[in-house]
């Protein structure tokens, strides 16, 4: 690890100015990707701002019709949350299935989510519920966030606060385990609210996205059938020396037949 | 047998401090003012070295020296050796490289060592090997086993024309042909057997320190007995008295035949001790360990073989391609001839035998021994063999096996290569295993999964190894003032628990406390002379042995000085559970060591002490076999197999510990399903290697497995005084090809009879896919 100027923020405001002031300047929240790189030296910032002494950024609330998180919650807080598993159970099932206890100990949704990892869980949820990223300055829609690897619609002195998750009437989320690291090959969230389906996909692309022909088959007739010969398109999806792009794609469909499946039970 | 005695299952004496954290790996030593080292390490699996350029690096703050190839060369610094000396088919000699420590001309595989910096910390010395800079003509690079031989593949060494190291061969290919040509059914199997990363958990660390006072260098380091690199570092390479140089390894995180090794890294940083006068530590890192460590297994094997109407086999065939990597580590090249070869065919009898291997050159880091070091390769081919012969012979796999068995009758029974097999049950041992693993009711098992969705397969593997190898070992059995008794080895636990056995052993044969009974070793300065180490399964033979024949030379000796105090003939004294009787006197063996350091109580002709060293010898090794069971269940939608019971029955002769046996298959087996299901050390056409850290790289994980029910079918073997066959490497044998049979009967619907190794999801789920394509096309 190379030396670094270390900061412990104490509100959102002095965490984006110290970031404004400092030459290469990284954001730390819970770590878990950014301290591994240090260590790797595969990143040398100037200084790290810590935002782990924020304490407004942290909690779960319920707030109208959504399960509010802040950014700052850690995994194992969000699938521990009574309030989680009472209103969309499958985020809960996500959140405490991120990487191992250490890692949800330490690890927080903001952070996941501003990464935009390909194979992270909670992309995959906010495209499968349609959350919605509040930051410092702005809302922005899931729908609209992830834009390619990790690529996200922030600016770069930009800091989520919070993640709004609106109630499903259902959801299920199934991932398939990358046999080295655990990371999502891929996950797929799927809810139903009112008519609507959403079916979230992460893992198998560059960035989290949704499969819109599974989503109007399935507002049409929510069963497993619906989507059995629709196929998800291999081209621009990931491939490692495990997993090939073709394979990910089926695996979208294998995973979403048996979301749909487990909510029709 | 006392509750601590041969055959108890007595709770490890080692895990205490080890658990707790009191273990003393070479990373928790740090000596007064050591410096710091890191490597720069070639980034090209195949370049011509221009130049180096380290003005840069030492002009960094606290950078102490840098050392490349030429520092170490002009210090006159010899080369890393390998002792192989097989022959060509026409007789000529096997290629064999020099491989310098560091290279000065061409580097050969990435992670190459090409250059040392010392710093005063880690932090520095890494940032410094970064400015060090190396001026390299890239060169194109051979990485593939399959294409190395290909006439367009990139040279290694571009002097010997080819990449082959040696084309040897055993046996009389024309005859064997002939009766594979006239065999009433030929069958053939071509076969990967895939790389994989040994992955100790403690990657390799060197502290060393050198007294220029008394030219005594010390080097602490994670190894499986120290004698052997003591002698290369101070012969070989660094150019010392051997009483000179000292190897120390307290404890050892891990050895499975990667850690007997030399490495260059280790001469390195000894020689940069010395040059500098300063202690020296470098702490490699999981990438290092991935890159620099030696591999394991990577052979393709192309087998044949013929049986006669009843099932029988009359001939076997194999030609074996080896990647040994760039140069020839100490070992590599031999494991398919010595390691494998002399236990195939393993457990069957087969009258006729050809084997031709070519160890191969590559742009890859050595192979070497891994766990089992040969012989898992060798079963793995015999039984798959077994199971393609099975359906062509259209018998179980079951019976097959039994029509070929070689049987206890025909002991003792030569192998084609030179082995005697003097023990064994295979047939009962099988049955143990079937009986255990409910193999006849299997159908219904198959049904009830059919019904969720899953294939369900059954598999089944019969192996034999060869253990204790180099049958010669270094014992000492002293007597402490304290009253405690030392055990000082030539043997080295790295994880094995002999300071639990040989405990038990000294209990058992002397009658002394089980917890009075101390180990030593890991010190080349107090092992025996004769010190070999543990590898290869071999400690429960020349380690126990050992102690087995100090300790009659003990009991003997301790009867005569008993007999001078007891005022008995030393003919008349009897030894039992400790206690010296000549009618109603009695002498604990405790109060016949404290008499016997006093030469008043001794008798004429009686030397002081009642230590004894011993070297142990054989003149074979022993052999262990086995059988597993496996049952697996496929999702036919993903390719995701699940292992969902597993048997394996093993007959490892007299069992010392239970405990302690049972804690090596299920380590064996936890690393056989690695090879089966995850592990696959991959490098791309370049040479890169592709699977550098545990994000990319599968070990097996707790839920890959399923309980191991590890039963024992016991024949003690002829050939030691204890009866022991070697326990460590069983559960790495069996595991594989049971593990690929299961899947195979799984996919047995589907036709498809055999996928290659590591059986991951996409690989399985292909070939479900190709097998309905190809049924509806």
């Amino acid at each position: 690890m190379r030396d670094f100027d270390y900061h412990l923020a104490t509100d959102v405001q002095s965490a984006i100015e110290a970031l404004r002031n400092s030459e290469e300047g990284k954001i730390v929240a819970g770590g878990m990707t950014l301290l591994p790189t240090l260590k790797q030296r595969l990143a040398a910032p100037s200084d790290l701002i810590d935002l782990g002494g924020i304490d407004t950024l942290r909690g779960i609330a319920i707030e109208g019709k959504d399960v509010v998180i802040r950014a700052m919650t850690i995994h194992a807080d969000v699938g521990a949350s009574d309030v989680v598993k009472k209103a969309i159970p499958a985020l809960a099932v996500l959140a405490g299935g991120i990487g191992d206890p250490a890692v949800r100990h330490r690890g927080t949704i903001g952070g996941s989510i501003a990464n935009s990892d390909p194979a992270a869980d909670y992309p995959g949820g906010v495209m499968g519920l349609g959350a919605t990223i509040v930051t410092d300055r702005r809302t922005i829609a899931g729908d609209d966030f992830f834009l390619g690897l990790f690529e996200t619609a922030l600016e770069p002195d930009e800091l989520i606060t919070s993640v709004r998750f609106p109630i499903p009437d259902q959801a299920h989320y199934i991932k398939f385990k990358h046999p080295a690291s655990g990371y999502a090959v891929v996950g797929v969230m799927v809810s139903r609210t009112g008519g609507k389906v959403r079916v979230g996909v992460t893992g198998a692309g560059p960035c989290a996205f949704r499969v819109t022909p599974f989503e109007t088959a399935l507002e049409k007739n929510f069963s497993p059938d619906a989507i059995a010969a629709i196929a998800v398109d291999a081209d621009g999806l990931n491939t490692d020396v495990n997993f090939s792009a073709e394979y990910r794609a089926h695996i979208v469909g294998v995973l979403a037949r048996r979301c749909v499946a487990a909510l029709m039970d | 047998m006392g509750q601590f005695g041969i055959g108890q299952p007595v709770r490890r004496k080692e895990d205490v401090r080890l658990l707790t954290g009191q273990g003393q790996y070479t990373d928790d030593i740090n000596i007064e003012g050591q410096a710091w080292a890191a490597f720069v390490r070639s980034s090209h699996a195949n370049a011509k070295i221009l130049g180096v350029d380290t003005s840069a690096a030492l002009e960094l703050p606290g950078v102490v020296a840098i050392f490349s190839g030429k520092d170490l060369e002009a210090a006159g610094v010899g080369v890393l050796i390998n002792e192989a000396a097989y022959k060509n088919r026409d007789g000529s000699s096997m290629h064999k490289p020099p491989r310098q420590v560091m290279p000065t001309a061409q580097t050969r595989f990435v992670g190459e060592v090409l250059a040392i910096v010392i710093a005063e910390s880690a932090e520095l010395a890494r940032e410094a090997a970064e400015a060090v800079e190396f001026d390299f003509e890239s060169q194109p690079a051979i990485a593939s086993t399959a294409r190395a031989l290909d006439a367009d593949a990139p040279k290694v060494w571009p002097e010997f024309g080819t990449n082959q190291v040696v084309h040897w061969e055993y046996g009389d290919e024309s005859s064997v042909e002939a009766k594979l040509k006239a065999a009433h059914t030929r069958v053939k199997v071509d076969l990967v057997n895939n790389r994989v990363a040994p992955s100790p958990m403690e990657p390799r660390c060197v502290v060393a320190t050198y007294k220029a006072a008394d030219n005594m260098l010390t080097v602490y380091s994670p190894t499986q007995g120290g004698r052997r690199l003591q002698t290369m570092l101070a012969k070989n390479l660094l150019k010392m008295p051997m009483d000179k140089v000292r190897i120390i390894s307290h404890d050892t995180g891990g050895g499975f035949g990667v850690r007997s090794k030399m490495y260059p890294e280790t001469v390195a940083v000894a020689f940069a001790a010395k040059q500098l006068g300063r202690p020296v530590k470098w702490r490699g890192d999981r990438v290092e360990t991935f890159m620099s460590d030696y591999h394991g297994r990577d052979q393709i094997n192309h087998a044949e073989m013929g049986l006669d109407a009843e099932g029988r086999i009359v001939a076997l065939k194999l030609e074996t391609l080896l990647n040994v990597g760039a140069y020839l580590s100490e070992n590599g090249v031999r494991l398919p001839m010595e390691g494998g070869g002399r236990i195939i065919p393993g457990v069957y009898h087969v009258p006729d035998f050809y084997f031709s291997v070519r160890p191969l050159f590559t742009n890859t880091v050595c192979t070497d021994t891994y766990r089992g070091a040969g012989r898992p390769e060798a079963n793995y081919i015999t039984e798959r063999l077994m199971d393609a012969a099975a359906d062509a012979c259209k018998l179980s796999r079951e019976e097959i096996r039994r029509r070929n068995f070689v049987t206890q009758e025909q002991m003792p029974y030569a192998t084609h290569l030179g082995f005697v097999l003097d023990s064994g049950d295979f047939a009962g041992t099988m049955d143990m295993a079937l009986k255990a693993a409910h193999w006849d009711t299997f159908a219904e098992r198959r049904k009830e999964a059919e019904a969720r969705g899953k294939l369900r397969g059954i598999g089944l593997a019969v192996f034999i190894e060869g253990a204790g190898s180099r049958p010669v070992e270094g014992m000492r059995v002293r007597f402490e003032e304290n009253g405690d008794v030392s055990v000082i080895a030539g043997t080295y636990s790295h994880g094995q628990g002999h300071a639990t056995v040989y405990s038990q052993l000294v209990n058992e044969f002397l009658g002394v406390d089980y917890d009075r009974v101390k180990l030593i070793n890991g010190d080349t300065a107090n092992s025996p002379a004769m010190s070999n180490g543990s590898f290869g399964s071999r400690s429960s033979m020349v380690g126990g042995g050992g102690i087995n024949r100090a300790s009659k030379l003990i009991i003997a000796k301790g009867k005569k000085i008993a007999g001078h105090l007891l005022q008995a003939d030393p003919e008349a004294v009897a030894f039992e559970a400790g206690v010296f009787k000549a009618g109603a006197g009695t002498m604990t063996i405790g109060e016949v060591a404290q008499a016997s350091r006093d030469p008043k109580k001794l008798p004429d002709g009686v030397t002081p002490g009642l230590d004894e060293e011993v070297t142990y010898e054989n003149d074979v090794e022993n052999f262990p076999n086995g059988a597993h069971v496996v049952e697996v269940e496929v999702d036919p939608e993903t390719g995701v197999l699940q292992i969902v019971g597993y048997v394996a029955v093993d007959d490892c002769g007299t069992v010392l510990n239970p405990f302690i046996v049972h804690g090596q298959v299920y380590g064996g087996v936890a690393q056989g399903v690695g090879q089966a299901l995850t592990e696959d050390v991959l490098y791309d056409d370049d040479g890169q290697l592709l699977t550098a850290s545990y994000m990319d790289y599968g070990m097996p994980r707790a839920k890959n497995m399923a309980h191991v029910e590890a039963l024992f079918n016991v024949v003690p073997a002829k050939t030691n005084e204890l009866g022991v066959k070697g326990a460590g490497e069983a559960g790495a044998t069996g595991a594989p090809p049971a593990i690929v049979s299961a899947l195979c009967d799984a996919l047995t619907p589907y036709g498809i009879r055999h996928i290659d190794m590591p059986l991951t999801p996409e690989k399985i789920w292909r070939a479900i896919q190709a097998a309905r394509t190809g049924k509806a096309a």
